[in-house]
């Protein structure tokens, strides 16, 4: 376990290494690079701008400059965002919570309907049932999440009026009931698409389980078909999709964006596209990092909590 | 080894397995009759409609589908919808295709140096992929489309910048495999370059996987295109996109919500049938693993 854990967390080292280069580049390659913010006021000239870079030793070579940039962020000094003047990591820090609301139930929902649609569909190969589900899953990744969104807000807001068609919770009304009304509709949607990608993996991994010989060993012991579906095939088959789900976050993430943004959800994603907008480039980037950070973690917590689940792969 | 390719070659594509295998999935069939349609619609569609994509029928602001002159309504300043669709269509298939290529192209360099070259250079290559896979590909789509100039031809570049990880890795896989083979040894016992190997010997062998994996680039490019350019981080107006389109679609959502549904509906139709299609290669090459 130890080689294991050390092997995993030196991999993650580099992978944030490398992370954290490839947003270095992003940062320079924006116009102005990290001086955009003056670049826009029309009472600096060009010698406040040189004066700044050797200020703030933008003239230096880009490895110092990266060095310098790469241990600011260890230290958690992330820089201040143009519109308030706060820390960045204040600003990700007061939109985190929403987020997490949103892609937690979201994921809960995916992996509810998800699993049963692929262990359904592994039961029953070439059913009906399984055509359908199959189909249904290539359908359901080709739509683009944002149209989801707006046929979802036009069917069941404007035209039905049971759903708010969007914002966390009305004002005035900070009832947890509230909120959970407000949640149904961006979670639902957000889940559409990890609803497809769970249900092939689940299949996929479900028919794997169910060739191994320990399977054939329950039912030869006499054990009915549902008792070896939920004690020997179900938790087998669940164990690489807590990988998955790791490795699904970007994607999430990704889909988060575009949902906060058609529901105006108070999350990260609506965060990085005020910003955008502002050109609020230290939280544009703040965000980029936080997001690649945090995918780097879960899928490292991931991989341990297999390794712990299952003495195989931290033995080899 | 010429002698063992020009024998291969003796069959015709069309008569072999894999073709066979395809023409038998009738939803791939779907997916290329979809797009051939959507295609020639796009291409021909602007020439037989009576309204040019841009002229304004200020008279016929918000007209419904199906009524009226306006085969697919108008939009709030009374331009035609269906005009605008296939121009629009136009666009996001023509970056979608041209991110796919760029993509694959690059996927399948790196791919394939990695995979043949290994050591320390393939390990560099294949971590750079997974550091390019830990950021959520619309974050860095839309910061460097935000600071780079827009254009059709920049969207692009910038699409395939940020997709080509899932070729790369895929070529990587096929080509590590293939690295020991008798025919690649033998490559190296006659004194091939190292480059003739990678690409005249080794890539051939890898061309299905290959195919499957653009197929499915293709879809997810013209997503990410309607993604950035809903966000109006895309391609900019006048010039029409599917994406775009729908940018301005949700204030009208109550009162003319054919804006958002067409163009939608174009996307999906799109998207679904590349994937169809990538699903049927993949079942007609062979292909193993489950990538959906």
């Amino acid at each position: 376990m130890r080689g294991f854990l050390l092997n995993r967390l030196s991999q993650s080292l580099v992978l944030l290494l490398i992370v954290s280069v490839i947003g270095f580049v992003v940062l320079n390659l924006i116009p102005g690079g990290p001086l955009a913010q003056f670049g826009l006021d029309p009472s600096m000239t060009q010698d406040d701008l040189n004066r700044l870079k050797e200020q703030l030793g933008l003239n230096r070579p880009l490895w110092m400059q990266y060095l310098d940039w790469a241990w600011r962020l260890v230290q958690g000094d992330w820089g201040h965002s143009f519109r308030d003047g706060a820390p960045v990591l204040d600003v990700i820090g007061r939109h985190l919570v929403a987020t997490l609301l949103l892609m937690g139930s979201s994921t809960v929902i995916a992996i509810a309907i998800g699993t049963w649609i692929g262990i359904r569909g592994a039961t029953h190969r070439y059913s009906v049932f399984d055509y359908l589900a199959t189909v249904g899953a290539m359908v359901a990744l080709s739509i683009p999440t944002f149209w989801f969104g707006l046929v979802g807000i036009y069917v069941f807001s404007l035209r039905l009026g049971w759903l708010p068609a969007g914002n966390m919770y009305t004002i005035g009304d900070g009832s947890a009931l509230n909120y959970l009304h407000h949640l149904i509709m961006p979670s639902i949607v957000l889940a559409l698409v990890h609803v497809a990608i769970w249900s092939r993996y689940m299949r996929t991994a479900t028919l794997d389980v169910i060739s191994q010989e320990f399977v054939k060993t329950a039912r030869a012991k006499g054990l009915s078909e549902r008792r070896i579906l939920m004690k020997h095939v179900v938790g087998n088959a669940l164990l690489p999709m807590i990988t998955l789900a790791g490795m699904q976050l970007p994607s999430v993430l990704t889909g988060a964006l575009v949902t906060e943004t058609v529901f105006t959800w108070p999350g990260m994603g609506r965060l990085f596209l005020d910003s955008l907008g502002y050109s609020d480039y230290p939280v544009v980037m703040g965000l980029l990092m936080f997001s690649a950070i945090l995918v780097v973690l879960c899928n490292l917590i991931a991989d341990i909590v297999v390794a712990i689940i299952d003495p195989r792969i931290r033995l080899s | 080894m010429t002698a063992i390719v020009a024998n291969s070659r003796q069959e015709r594509w069309w008569n072999s397995r894999t073709a066979h295998r395809f023409m038998n999935h009738h939803l791939a069939l779907l997916g290329m009759v979809m797009i051939a349609v959507l295609t020639l619609a796009c291409v021909l569609g602007p020439y037989l409609l009576p309204y040019d994509s841009l002229y304004i029928d200020l008279r016929a602001r918000f007209a419904p589908p199906f009524t009226g002159h306006h085969y697919l309504g108008t939009d709030p300043l009374g331009r035609d919808l269906a005009a605008r669709l296939f121009m629009a269509g136009r666009i996001s298939l023509l970056v979608g295709f041209s991110a796919m290529l760029l993509s694959t192209l690059i996927g399948t360099l790196v791919g394939v140096l990695a995979g043949y070259r290994g050591g320390w250079i393939g390990t560099t290559l294949m971590r750079t992929v997974d550091g390019f896979l830990s950021f959520p590909s619309i974050f860095l789509v839309l910061a460097l489309a935000a600071a780079l100039k827009p254009s059709p031809m920049m969207i692009t570049v910038v699409i395939a910048a940020t997709s080509w990880m899932e070729v790369a890795r895929i070529v990587e896989a096929e080509v590590r495999s293939l690295r020991e083979r008798e025919f690649v040894q033998a490559g190296r016992m006659l004194g091939l370059s190292g480059t003739h190997i990678m690409f005249r010997e080794i890539l051939p062998n890898a061309v299905g996987p290959i195919i499957v994996a653009a197929t499915l680039t293709v879809a997810r490019a013209i997503l990410m295109e309607a993604y950035i350019s809903f966000l109006g981080y895309g391609i900019q107006p006048p010039l029409p996109s599917w994406g775009n389109m729908l940018n301005g679609a949700q204030q009208y959502l109550g009162s003319a919500p054919w804006l958002a549904i067409i163009p939608g509906a174009a996307i999906t139709i799109a998207v679904t049938s590349f994937n169809f299609i990538g699903d049927g290669l993949r079942d007609a090459f062979d292909v193993r693993g489950d990538h959906t």
